[in-house]
């Protein structure tokens, strides 16, 4: 069965197509573009008034499955994807267990294609159940579908035990995603120190926390000449030393999430448990520093960090609650209104940080682009169509966001999985 | 013709979570209306009936002796039925939210909830939640407003006044929720406030309220009119906030020595309960200066004000 897209305003990381196209798909490969296509046989859709963007890949997300399926599963975790507009998701190893074996990945990537709404590519585990201190089985993770590792939640703080995983993941061509977090400066901390949590009396953590890690890791990928992935930046701090040590030519690619470029940590003066996310959302210097990263592309990418919990998870004090908030929904919605709106990036880099750029890094060669011979996988984008978030729009199992009755601007209008659509908008 | 300075207050404030909500009439009305029930508990008697049939509930997810107490012997002699509920948090986080803490509450038909939590909002929280009220008795490191009402209260007592007055705090400010709620309500009525303590105790920004910070007690003790001490906890020490407690009680407790130039009328309060020989020396926790036990006294005057407010005016 081939689709053919109509009309198309092809937005690539490289180029925003001044005249539309047409793009014809084949046995889930882009096989033409031209400005007119005629394919009788072909499933059409209209894409007029329309960006067409290739398909968005969101490099970390929580999925839940295996082990806490109350929360989501890959089934609900890929509909919540499709409906955000990505096509590949890379789900993080905090699971129950955890992803830090061959039969747990092949058992996703098994149920993602059962699923079929979107690409699941599993990040296994640095070190085994992410106890910080064995390493895990990295060759073979590789070979069962893995291309990234991350113990995410928390660092690699041992660093001699992550000096040998930088070294060893060399090897075996997987890439190493930190989360920086210093857990001893952290403490129990549930939100970040500073003017807003003096006045709150909340428990704080210091941004230091997060720098400290993303210093030591450029240290050790410097001296191991090899190269690292930063998980969700949050401070200006961290986007001043990435920019510093990509100056240097030093291996370091990082990316941040939305909320981390819309909201500040007066999201808790309400004591809104949905607004509890690690790393904490912090000051509105930070803020800028975020977008202005993203704009000359210090940070490399966009993801959502999606992460569901059950209302009994949230109905917590926020010493309790559990961090995180969903994110698969939002996220186009959020870049267009925080970012594209607000002329920090073009479309172009928009799909540069939501495609192209992840694509990069994570080594998918036939995905991030609309070109002929790449996958049919396509993003289509209403940049004006206006919108509210509300509960009852959300698909993922889980409802936790501090967003709701929030007005975008962008919304994703359909989803194209190797020439397939998955999700339209109705 | 109404008198300017004084205005008529309309109290219709359902809950009292944070001294930073209220406004200088409302803390003044507090104060005044304290006055009042302070007569009462000098009575034989001390009961009066203007809480009849009202229910009260302490709701204490960390322990408490004097400020529970207090509360309930308000609410008694206000003649409202009180219940306790020792809750442990842990019980919490194992099963039952705060929500449904709060429906359970709400289907007994409670009047009036009094919460302390050792994490921050939850009074909040269930105010969201409640149709009736809630006053919070300290929220993690936030407020304890009741507290400071009783500390103005005593200050106002002995001084006549607040404005115009200087008050240092000193000691653990970092964790402390009864400083929080001094500051917002001492700078309200028009005091000077100066922060006391080794940095590490010293939260973050903490200047943002409008305070002065001093890491020499000295230089405090000679200018402060009330110099108000925080309990320490001891095991601030085992986390390395402190280098030892000998130290701290050398460089920040006081002791009679210290006291020596200080102004002659200078008060000496502690929110209780105290560490004789830690924050202060004994001779100065019973001396002449110390007001630490008619806060205790005026404590339960000020929460017979707050409960009447929040009660007793609605018809």
């Amino acid at each position: 069965m081939s689709l053919l897209i109509k009309n198309a305003s092809i937005v690539n990381a490289d180029k925003h197509e001044k005249n539309t196209q047409d793009i014809l798909c084949e046995k889930g490969v882009i096989v033409k573009i031209a400005p007119s296509i005629k394919a009788d046989n072909a499933k059409t859709v209209d894409a007029k008034d329309m960006l067409v963007m290739p398909g968005l890949i969101d490099m970390h997300i929580h999925m839940r499955e295996p082990g806490q399926e109350h929360k989501e599963t890959v089934e609900t975790g890929s509909m919540s994807a499709a409906k955000g507009g990505f096509t590949t998701v890379m789900c993080m190893p905090n699971t129950s267990p955890v992803i830090d074996n061959a039969m747990i990945v092949e058992g996703i990537i098994k149920e993602a294609k059962r699923v079929g709404l979107t690409n699941v590519i599993p990040i296994g585990a640095i070190t085994k159940g992410q106890k910080d201190q064995e390493l895990v089985d990295m060759m073979e993770l590789k070979e069962a579908g893995c291309l990234a590792l991350s113990d995410d939640g928390k660092s690699v703080v041992n660093s001699q035990l992550m000096r040998m995983a930088l070294e060893y993941a060399k090897m075996a061509d997987l890439l190493l995603i930190e989360h920086c977090e210093d857990p001893l400066l952290s403490g129990d901390g549930i939100m970040n120190e500073g003017k807003t949590s003096t006045l709150l009396g909340l428990k704080a953590q210091p941004s230091l926390s997060e720098s400290v890690i993303i210093a030591r890791d450029i240290e050790l990928i410097h001296y191991l000449n090899t190269k690292v992935h930063i998980a969700h930046v949050t401070i200006k701090r961290a986007v001043d030393i990435i920019r510093f040590a990509k100056s240097q030519g030093i291996q370091i690619t990082a990316e941040a999430c939305p909320h981390h470029f819309t909201l500040t940590d007066e999201a808790l003066n309400e004591f809104d448990t949905n607004a509890k996310v690690n790393p904490p959302l912090r000051t509105p210097e930070d803020v800028e520093a975020i977008k202005e990263g993203l704009k000359d592309g210090t940070l490399d990418c966009i993801v959502t960090d999606h992460a569901p919990h059950t209302r009994e998870d949230k109905e917590l004090d926020l010493d309790h609650a559990a961090y995180g908030m969903i994110g698969l929904e939002t996220s186009v919605g959020l870049t267009i209104t925080e970012l594209v709106d607000k002329k920090v990036l073009t479309w172009t880099q928009m799909a540069e940080r939501m495609s192209h750029a992840p694509a990069r890094i994570i080594g998918l060669s036939q995905k991030g682009s609309i070109k002929e011979g790449m996958d049919a996988d396509i993003t289509i984008i209403d940049p004006k169509k206006e919108w509210t978030i509300t509960k009852e729009d959300i698909v993922s199992k889980s409802k936790n966001t501090p967003f709701y009755g929030r007005k975008l601007k962008g919304r994703v209008a359909t989803t194209i999985l190797t020439g397939k659509v998955v999700y339209k908008e109705t | 013709m109404a008198d300017k300075n004084k205005k008529v207050i309309q109290w219709d404030r359902r809950n009292i979570l944070d001294l930073k909500d209220l406004s200088k009439e409302e803390i003044d009305l507090v104060l005044e209306t304290a006055k009042s029930f302070k007569e009462v508990s000098k009575r034989d008697v001390k009961k009066v009936p203007t809480l009849r049939g009202k229910s009260v509930v302490t709701l204490f997810f960390e322990p408490s002796t004097r400020t529970r107490a207090s509360f309930e012997l308000a609410a008694k002699r206000l003649s409202a039925d009180t219940i306790n509920i020792a809750a442990s948090q842990s019980s919490i986080s194992k099963g039952e939210t705060i929500l449904d803490t709060a429906r359970n509450l709400e289907a007994m038909n409670v009047d009036l909830i009094i919460v302390r939590h050792g994490c921050a909002g939850v009074p909040d929280e269930l105010a969201k939640h409640l149709k009736g009220s809630v006053v919070n008795a300290g929220d993690g490191c936030r407020a304890h407003p009741t507290q400071a009402l009783l500390d103005m209260f005593t200050i106002q007592e002995r001084f006549g006044k607040i404005e115009g007055l200087h008050v240092g705090i000193v000691g653990d400010i970092l964790h402390s929720r009864v400083a929080r709620s001094n500051i917002w309500g001492l700078k309200k009525l028009g005091a000077k406030v100066t922060l006391c303590g080794p940095p590490t105790l010293m939260p973050i920004g903490i200047e943002q309220m409008g305070v002065d910070v001093s890491y020499d007690l000295n230089e405090v003790i000679e200018k402060v009119d009330v110099l108000m001490l925080l309990r320490l906890q001891r095991e601030r020490q085992k986390d390395n906030f402190l280098p030892s407690l000998r130290e701290y009680a050398k460089y920040f407790g006081v002791n009679k020595k210290k006291l020596s130039k200080a102004k002659k009328d200078l008060v000496i309060m502690h929110p209780g309960p105290t560490n004789r020989g830690l924050e202060l020396s004994s001779e100065i926790a019973d001396g002449d200066n110390s007001l630490i036990l008619d806060q205790v006294t005026n404590g339960v005057a000020v929460r017979m004000a707050i409960l009447y407010l929040l009660l007793g005016t609605k018809t």
